[in-house]
């Protein structure tokens, strides 16, 4: 009797045991091609995340692309071709809503698919506002901001600390950068135009307010060069060539701290935006798996918090930001150099996805125009 | 034009003689310069693509080879850049002993040879940020030449013979490649390799590589075979050689030239190709001039720099072979005195 139940709770335990490891694992692909934007970020993805799957997972290839700058076409022509070959593609809010809409990005259930806080906080409660569409996955907050020289002669010793300085040559005189599209252009240009903060897209609606931006735009338009990729400005403002420039925020900090060079971060009227992940939609089983897998490890409270010891972007979920500690080389304290930080954030915006998502064609249109007169 | 001004020349045409070499000597300048002024910059001791002016005033604490280590991976840099050179200087040495007449055929086999035991170095090297699409692209290159090779040079036979009909259309299809915009290219292959399932594969890139090639060689083989006496081939036949065999023994050592300079310009057509791998590849294909391009837009540092010294020196290495080995087929017809 003893021996025959002995014999039917093995038995079942050989049949059980294997079963729950599949429930557990399912059956994933042995590799995974994930999709991002190069640089110091796709390095610090690499270090935070997929470094300890890695070393977690023997025999796992990971391959990265560095394509997130034409996420959105690219997918399109993959759906297209009916030839899916991304897993797991990191894009800004923006480009996550338009997939979204477009049914290229897999709709999740974040508390499902997202590992809760430690305190079992669920995940759609900790990322919060962030999840700003049902197929994005948030990682980072991050903001776009500016950075001037810090030896600039005919400046007398002023330091910008204001967006309008952005704007006024004769203070500080100059070439400037600013990014090759009209997204935080125009606000700030608004903004110095008399625009309160809050009423600048019911402005930007109308005819007159475009007029208005592109009017206080006008006056830099001939000392400005135009940058289209995040690497532009960081190295503009290293050889000279200008002295007061936008960018991302991780950039100026990579400059100033990681590069030494004499540099300094404007951070009034920084644009806050979003970048994370989205799964493609259509993926095979055994990929899907394997992808799943891989965003609730990379994704969850610890991990996000990894990411900020190599570059200085707000982690997205709200149980992350008590476990900032300081740069994996440097050895600073990070949280001053998150554009999170109170003492940063004394004046910010966060910008208008869907206002943008309405009129950003046309005013894509309009802001090429004006480059080119 | 001469050489050295008469004595008896006028203002105007002193002035023509001075004008001449001085728009000679900027258009020289406004080519080249470019491509010089990376060459010390890869030196840069700095991550920024900037003369500081420690490099200005040539203090050595200026420069470093810090950028060329970046490029062969953090571990053993020095034997890699070694085996590097060791390619460059033994295809040198190769086109070197062909001017001198000795059978060039070594060259080629010499140069895969090394091609062969660096890309096998290189293989277990995975993670290392440049050296994966170096691999991918001395993989890629030699086999899109070959293919090249072998198609491009049985079309151009083919073509040469009187009796093809609808010649002038085949041949402008098979020239096309060169003609089209590549972007075009890249999309039609990129939609049509997708079905066929060759997208995202090595030999999609390959072939994709070789149809680029295919219109170089065709267009120097037929070149030489202008020259090529027909009667030498019956002359074969009429001693019982069967046409295999004369296209070996007799046609294809008269040709050799012109098989060679299309086949280096195949190589380096895909060596430094980007538009259609970024199509047709995908990140596992990741190829020298696609890691250029992506460094380039997303982090401007000077390794590509460092990459971009190194590849220009193996063009320059590449076309002066074909220089050399131009020279000599001209010699040996008597042409020029060498």
């Amino acid at each position: 009797m003893k021996l025959k139940s002995l014999m039917l709770l093995t038995t079942g335990a050989a049949f059980a045991a294997p079963m729950v490891l599949a429930e557990a694992h399912g059956n994933m692909a042995d590799s995974m091609t994930l999709v991002s934007w190069g640089g110091a970020y796709q390095t610090s993805q690499i270090r935070a995340y997929s470094d300890p799957y890695q070393a977690m997972h023997e025999g796992l290839e990971v391959i990265w692309d560095e394509s997130s700058g034409e996420a959105v076409a690219r997918m399109r022509a993959m759906e297209e071709a009916g030839n899916i070959t991304w897993d797991l593609v990191d894009v800004v809010a923006s480009d996550a809503i338009r997939l979204c809409d477009e049914g290229l990005a897999m709709e999740i259930d974040h508390d499902e698919v997202l590992a809760p806080a430690p305190d079992g906080t669920p995940a759609s409660e900790d990322f919060g506002d962030l999840i700003v569409s049902d197929c994005f996955i948030p990682q980072i907050v991050y903001s776009t901001t500016f950075g001037y020289r810090t030896d600039v002669e005919e400046w007398g010793g002023n330091t910008p600390d204001d967006i309008c300085d952005v704007f006024d040559l004769e203070n500080f005189p100059g070439q400037r950068s600013l990014e090759r599209r009209p997204i935080g252009n125009m606000e700030w240009a608004l903004m110095c135009d008399g625009v309160a903060m809050e009423d600048v897209y019911d402005v930007l609606e109308t005819e007159e307010g475009i007029e208005r931006a592109f009017a206080v735009l006008d006056t830099v338009k001939d000392s400005t060069v135009w940058w289209t990729a995040g690497a532009d400005t960081p190295q503009l403002l290293a050889d000279g060539e200008v002295v007061f420039g936008s960018t991302y925020n991780g950039r100026l900090f990579s400059l100033i701290e990681e590069q030494d060079q004499p540099v300094a971060m404007m951070w009034d009227a920084q644009v806050f935006d979003l970048d994370g992940w989205i799964i493609p939609e259509g993926l095979p089983e055994d990929r899907l798996n394997r992808v799943l897998d891989f965003v609730r490890f990379a994704t969850d409270t610890q991990r996000l918090a990894d990411q900020a010891q190599y570059i200085s972007y707000g982690p997205a979920r709200a149980s992350s930001a008590p476990l900032v500690s300081t740069h994996a080389d440097l050895g600073i304290d990070m949280a001053p150099h998150m554009p999170t930080d109170p003492a940063n954030a004394t004046r910010t915006f966060l910008f208008n996805y869907e206002w943008w998502a309405d009129y950003r064609d046309d005013l894509d249109a309009r802001f090429q125009a004006w480059l080119s007169q | 034009m001469d050489h050295k001004l008469p004595p008896y020349a006028s203002t105007g045409h002193k002035i023509w003689f001075y004008g001449f070499r001085v728009i000679c000597g900027l258009i020289f300048f406004f080519l080249i310069a470019p491509i010089l002024i990376i060459i010390p910059l890869s030196f840069n001791a700095q991550d920024f693509f900037t003369f500081t002016p420690e490099m200005l005033r040539l203090d050595p604490e200026g420069y470093s080879l810090k950028h060329y280590r970046d490029f062969f991976g953090d571990d053993g840099y020095p034997w890699r850049g070694l085996l590097i050179g060791a390619v460059l200087g033994a295809g040198f040495a190769g086109a070197m002993w062909a001017w001198k007449g000795e059978r060039y055929i070594v060259l080629p086999v010499l140069v895969g040879a090394l091609f062969g035991l660096i890309v096998g170095k290189l293989w277990g090297l995975d993670g290392a940020e440049w050296m994966t699409p170096l691999r991918n692209s001395l993989v890629i290159a030699p086999m899109a030449t070959l293919l090249s090779v072998s198609l491009g040079t049985l079309a151009a036979i083919g073509l040469s013979q009187t009796h093809v009909p609808f010649k002038g259309a085949i041949m402008a299809i098979l020239i096309s490649p060169m003609i089209v915009p590549l972007i075009i290219s890249a999309a039609g292959m990129y939609f049509f390799y997708s079905r066929v399932g060759l997208q995202g594969t090595y030999w999609g890139v390959v072939l994709a590589h070789a149809a680029l090639g295919i219109p170089f060689v065709i267009i120097t083989v037929t070149a030489t075979l202008v020259g090529f006496d027909r009667s030498l081939t019956r002359a074969a036949a009429s001693l019982g050689a069967n046409p295999v065999t004369t296209f070996f023994k007799i046609q294809m050592p008269l040709i050799l030239p012109g098989v060679i300079s299309g086949g280096l310009f195949a190589f380096i057509t895909s060596f430094d190709e980007v538009v259609v791998v970024l199509f047709v590849g995908s990140a596992g294909q990741q190829t020298l001039p696609w890691q250029m391009f992506t460094g380039l837009r997303e982090q401007i540092s000077p390794t590509i720099l460092a990459a971009a010294t190194i590849l220009v020196s193996i063009s320059i290495l590449l076309l002066t072979t074909v220089e050399i080995l131009r020279r000599r087929s001209e010699r040996l017809r008597g042409m020029s005195p060498g």
